[in-house]
């Protein structure tokens, strides 16, 4: 099989070795504390044992994938779903905001591009702020509108879906602009032979052509959807969430939990952008696209 | 083109029901409009309906409901400032009255034929900038006239008068953040990417295994590293670079491999008859057919960038950075001082992505997308 | 309205030959001419065109790169707007008749939307023009049948030969029954051999029918064979420098091409093709 040799192979093999280096990696980065504390016990244990505690320490520097494995296990299967330990809860929660956030901005981001390509005055006020807003750091105002949203007293998803609303509009609008300008000039000559209308040139031409920038632009939103969700949840002290349960891990130094969180963030946004690409790929098939 | 646009229509309508209900504002503190200047801008407006229906001589049109439709909306503006909340629903009605006439304003703009290429590039600014204006204006006007709480949205003249006043500490947060994480993480993360996609095409195994994992990275929430990296690399600016080296590495690595597939198959046994080795392929063919890839890649990271070093600041700094100031003077309720360092962001994001895309036209001048405009 | 016109026109199928030249002006050109605006300064894509297509010919128009043969067909389609002369379709202007839907066009690619079956595509100006689903499923069977495609129907355009997806874009154009079909290069991408069996496939359809063709070439052996008129045409400016009428019978076997008389045709094609470009020299 090919895809066997050309990538299975080259992947696991390359993780292997991804895993081999972090835990030896975690050696030498847990090594120093693990020197201080054998000292202060004075124990000096051969060096099998050495590592073998390096990889077993209670707030490693650097975990050891197993240490990660076992409290993202424990984290995920073994809680009770509605604990506050629980990796489940506190994805749910900023999966939440992040899907509550992501259909608003690719909804505001397809008006928009319907409204830049069909309205050239629009098109000529509005596009080149949405392409320079592409060049700064909004990131940044996720802090203020957070806090300044909880001073009237909205907390909770709201400031956080508004974020991503905000991060996930720009890549569709972008994107969506693009695709329903992607006919063929030919196309558009053939529309007009037929005499057709704007609204039947939008609805049998122009949406039809764009959805694959459409989906391709949405896998990125959806990508900064969840960051803006993780991020919005840092400066608040939120009581829930992954972006909460980094800021807590990094407060009490639990390492191992940050990194679990970290993995579950990145399952999350795995799940998102992969299941933007199946839904994608389904339109696609149903369009005729080449298997 | 000589119909009525619905946008004159409604500003009369406006305009009529504004004079109506006046005066424009209660005394709050200081003078409100003294019944001269709530003339002027009735008077000002309606005679910019007249010109933008009349039809008469699009270019002087144009100017003409230029300076008239800022100057009713510049009175407008600066008359409510010290009455904060003393607007009365005929401020707001001309306010709406003058932004619908600036809009009809910029159709117009969009409308002329612009002869040469200077008028053209002209024209092309202006509409967006009117637009941007137009936010500020509406934003002070709103803000201003219905008296929104300061800590809610402060008016673009109070954020810039703090940015004014506190010039040497965004500066120093910007040298902090920009030139000191930002500059090296970029640096170092961009670097390595192009070392790894050079190494990855080197051996194929290599690219096949790093390539799918590159791209499932590319896709992750990193900025999730950051907590970690100030724990390993403290409080100062170099755990702010490590987190920019890893945010920058995968998209630098993706684009990079993908920009060496990039070349045709019938330039390689072009270069292949030449009997021209790896190298020679790689920098005479293979790296200026990669530029617009390897660019793409330096635009997304100049933006990266800037997020990583900034959200890395939420975790921990120094008392310095820019980061650092948006979450402590949102924590004192400073909410113009946060506009002016998001204003700073805003203006070195630009900047960078501007400097990058600047030396992009410099080196990949023979590509259609930079020869067509 | 003209749904009903283009049903009973429908009717006609299979008049046959009767009708060639019953004298009607289907398009008619008086010096027409179009410049257009280009960075490097005005050219004049069309110059002083006069130019009239009898209802049931089958015109073919011949001539070098950027002699607005092209261009001229988008004229009549109302895809360019001439900037001197006047030009009827049907004795209306070509903006007129492109609202009454009186042509179908056939351009140079096939131009199928990938994300439509052929049946779809088929049926798309159907669609727009508002056309009952049991019609359009008629028509759909009746075209396809017509350019021997049954049976394709619900397969996708990049799972058909580049003959074949040509073939369904020219039923695309016959679906609703136009009695003018302005053609621009269409086998122009296709390579000899299929060319060939279209071009005889093409004849049959015309015969079969009552249409009026303009056909864009830049080959004399495609131009000759098909036409019953042959417009010969200049560059810089665009303009007819000869208007050939066909003496070939209306049955065409393949092997006409060999006759005398075929090779009459084309030298005198020749000519004037010739003739065109030593007046640019």
């Amino acid at each position: 099989m090919d895809s066997f040799r050309d990538k299975i192979v080259p992947v696991s093999v390359i993780v292997a070795a991804i895993l081999v280096v972090w835990y030896v990696a975690a050696i030498f980065m847990n090594a120093p504390y693990q020197r201080e504390l054998n000292a202060r016990a004075h124990v000096t244990p051969d060096l099998g044992a050495f590592i073998g505690q390096t990889w077993a320490q209670r707030k490693p520097t650097l975990p050891a994938p197993h240490q990660i494995a076992e409290n993202f296990f424990k984290n995920t299967f073994l809680v009770k779903i509605t604990s506050r330990r629980s990796l489940v809860y506190n994805s749910w929660v900023t999966l939440s905001s992040t899907m509550a956030g992501f259909a608003s901005g690719t909804l505001l981001g397809i008006l928009i591009a319907v409204g830049i390509v069909h309205v050239p005055v629009l098109d000529r006020s509005l596009m080149p702020w949405i392409i320079a807003s592409q060049t700064i750091p909004i990131l940044a105002i996720a802090p203020m509108v957070v806090v300044v949203f909880a001073a009237i007293g909205i907390t909770g998803l709201i400031p956080k879906a508004l974020i991503s609303t905000y991060l996930s509009f720009f890549p569709v609008a972008v994107g969506m602009v693009k695709g329903l300008r992607s006919p063929d000039i030919l196309h558009l000559d053939l529309m007009h032979t037929y005499n057709a209308s704007k609204v039947q040139a939008f609805w049998k031409l122009r949406v039809p052509a764009s959805m694959p920038f459409l989906f391709t632009s949405m896998k990125v939103a959806v990508a900064a959807s969840l960051v803006g969700a993780i991020v919005a949840e840092l400066p608040t002290g939120a009581v829930a969430g992954i972006g909460a349960k980094l800021l807590a891990g990094s407060y009490y130094s639990q390492t191992i939990d940050m990194w679990s969180a970290l993995v579950a963030g990145s399952v999350v946004a795995v799940l998102l952008v992969a299941t933007v690409g199946v839904v994608g790929r389904f339109v696609e098939l149903r369009m005729g696209a080449r298997p | 083109m000589r119909h009525l646009a619905w946008q004159s229509v409604l500003a009369l309508v406006l305009c009529l029901a504004g004079a109506a209900m006046l005066p424009l504002a209660d005394a709050v503190s200081a003078l409100p409009f003294t019944v001269g200047q709530t003339a002027a801008v009735e008077l000002l407006l309606l005679a910019s309906v007249f010109v933008s229906v009349s039809g008469i001589n699009p270019l002087g049109g144009a100017i003409f409901l230029f300076l008239a439709v800022h100057i009713a909306a510049f009175t407008l503006v600066g008359g409510i400032a010290g009455n904060e909340g003393g607007a009365r629903l005929s401020f707001f009605l001309l306010l709406a009255a003058a932004w619908l006439l600036a809009w009809r304003l910029n159709v117009l703009i969009s409308g002329l034929k612009a002869g040469s290429r200077g008028a053209r590039n002209f024209q092309r600014l202006i509409v967006p900038t009117l637009f941007g204006v137009w936010i500020l204006i509406l934003w002070e006007g709103i803000t201003r006239g219905a008296g929104v709480p300061f800590v809610l949205l402060p008016p673009p003249t109070s954020i810039a008068v703090r940015f004014a006043n506190s010039l040497p500490i965004l500066g120093a947060d910007l040298v902090q953040t920009v030139f000191k994480a930002v500059v090296a993480g970029y640096v170092i993360g961009c670097g390595a990417g192009f070392i790894v996609a050079i190494l990855a095409d080197r051996v194929p195994f290599l690219r096949k295994g790093m390539l799918p994992i590159g791209n499932v990275v590319s896709a992750l929430p990193i900025i999730g590293i950051a907590p970690i990296m100030v724990m390993w690399f403290g409080f100062d600016w170099p755990s702010k670079a490590a987190v920019v080296v890893v945010m920058t590495f995968f998209p630098m690595l993706v684009n990079t491999v993908a920009g060496l597939a990039a070349s045709g198959h019938m330039e390689r046994d072009l270069m292949r008859t030449y009997a021209s080795n790896y190298w020679q392929t790689l920098f005479k063919l293979r790296l200026p057919a990669a530029a617009p890839f390897i660019f793409n890649a330096l635009k997304i990271n100049s933006t990266l960038a800037l997020i990583g070093a900034i959200v890395a600041e939420f975790f921990g700094t120094p008392i310095v950075g820019m980061g650092f100031r948006i979450s402590t003077e949102v924590g004192r309720m400073n909410i113009d001082m946060v506009w002016a360092e998001i204003a700073v962001a805003a203006i070195a994001g630009s900047i960078f992505y501007g400097v990058v895309a600047l030396v992009e036209r410099a080196v990949t001048f023979w590509h259609p997308s930079v020869r067509g405009g | 309205m003209n749904v009903s016109a283009a049903a009973a026109s429908a009717n006609d199928v299979g008049r046959g030959a009767a009708t060639m030249s019953s004298g009607q002006t289907v398009v008619s050109a008086r010096g027409l001419s179009l410049v257009f605006d280009t960075n490097d300064g005005p050219v004049n894509a069309l110059a002083d065109i006069d130019l009239d297509v009898g209802k049931g010919e089958f015109v073919s128009f011949i001539g070098p790169s950027g002699c607005g043969k092209t261009t001229f067909l988008r004229v009549i389609a109302d895809l360019e707007k001439p900037t001197a002369g006047t030009i009827s379709v049907n004795g209306m202007t070509p903006q007129q008749a492109r609202e009454k839907r009186a042509y179908g066009y056939v351009f140079q690619a096939a131009g199928l939307f990938p994300w439509r079956t052929i049946e779809r595509n088929v049926t798309l100006p159907l669609e727009i023009m508002g056309y009952s689903r049991a019609e359009r499923a008629e028509r759909l069977h009746r075209t396809l049948e017509l350019v021997n495609l049954t049976g394709f129907e619900k397969k996708f355009p990049w799972q058909l030969s580049g003959g074949m997806q040509q073939r369904a874009s020219i039923a695309r154009a016959l679906a609703f029954d136009a009695d003018l079909l302005l053609m621009d290069e269409p086998f122009g991408a296709l390579d000899e051999i299929v060319r060939d069996h279209l071009n005889s496939q093409l004849l049959e359809l015309w015969a079969r029918t009552t249409k009026t063709i303009c056909f864009v070439t830049h080959s004399i052996p495609e131009a000759v064979y098909l036409s019953t008129k042959i417009v010969v045409m200049s560059p810089r400016p665009g303009r007819v420098t000869d208007v050939i009428q066909s003496t070939l019978p209306k049955e065409r076997p393949l092997d006409i091409r060999e006759t005398p008389e075929f090779l009459e045709i084309a030298h005198r094609v020749r000519d004037g093709l010739r003739a065109g470009h030593s007046y640019e020299d």
